[in-house]
């Protein structure tokens, strides 16, 4: 995390209802900022997929926004079960998710190929029984 | 065509975003799966949905969709209708099915949007 302002945000794992208000934050922050809409956007859908991925595969966490003239970075770190297999994670279509997350919208397999899609920099760190951290950045 | 144009359209009853009746929209996507909208929306202004949730309202405000319609009668509730007002969000509930309420839309002249 280089200079800048640095948002901290703690994403509760038992409420899916509240999922994303950590994104929605941020967006607005950046809005107000008045970045390119683009750049919000980007951020915005990059984090929210995070956000939601905290949520529904490992019972929350915490984000940590940095905010700097040049980038954007994020940081997602939670103490889920980890991603046994990262590389077959970022493929599209792959999804552990149960049948109850699909009924909720969610589980097509897409969130991790989009946050890359959407960002310049992306790092999954992964330790089974441990944690993930996702750590994706987007320049200005 | 406007909103209001959709609302015509699909005979949609306002849930919240009266305001905003007389903005544009161009294109339109119809999705129960949140995650294919977070994919593959680009620029569509307006979602058909019959999933019913606050990641529905969450989803449209990460993706600058500006209307968000509940086909089949689906029925937000009490949170979800004080997050899209505080986006500024138009919820708008219609009887019609998902294929029935895209088509008619197309018809009126809404685009799927860039691909
Ligand atoms: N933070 C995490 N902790 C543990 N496992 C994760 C985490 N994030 C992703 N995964 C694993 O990687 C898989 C792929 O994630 P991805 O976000 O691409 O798809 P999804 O969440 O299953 O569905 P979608 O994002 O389309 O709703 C998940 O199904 C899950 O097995
Ligand atoms: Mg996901």
């Amino acid at each position: 995390m280089g200079e800048g302002i640095v948002l901290k945000y703690n994403v509760p794992g038992d409420d899916f209802t509240r999922a994303g208000e950590a994104s929605g934050a941020v967006k607005s922050q950046l809005k107000q900022m008045q970045l390119s809409p683009d750049v919000v956007r980007r951020v915005a859908i990059a984090m929210y997929e995070g956000e939601i991925n905290m949520v529904i595969h490992a019972e929350g966490g915490t984000i940590e926004v940095c905010i700097t003239p040049e980038y954007i970075d994020m940081v997602l770190k939670d103490k889920g079960p980890g991603i046994p297999d990262v590389e077959k994670a970022m493929q599209a279509g792959y999804s552990t998710a149960p049948d109850n997350v699909r009924n909720l919208g969610f589980g097509a397999g897409m969130g991790l190929p989009n946050m890359k899609k959407y960002t310049d920099e992306m790092k999954v760190e992964t330790t089974l029984g441990v944690g993930t951290t996702v750590t994706m950045r987007i320049y200005i | 065509m406007t909103i209001a144009d959709v609302q015509d359209v699909l005979k949609c009853r306002i849930i919240c975003g009266e305001e905003y009746l007389d903005r544009e929209v161009h294109s339109a996507c119809g999705a129960d799966m949140m995650s294919d909208v977070l994919a593959f929306v680009k620029d569509q202004a307006v979602l058909l949905t019959g999933l019913c949730n606050p990641q529905v309202i969450r989803t449209a405000e990460m993706m600058d969709i500006i209307c968000i319609i509940f086909i089949r009668g689906k029925k937000p509730d009490e949170d979800m209708i004080n997050l899209a007002k505080e986006r500024g969000i138009v919820l708008m509930a219609t009887g019609h099915r998902m294929f029935s309420a895209c088509g008619m839309l197309y018809s009126s002249g809404l685009r799927g949007g860039a691909s």
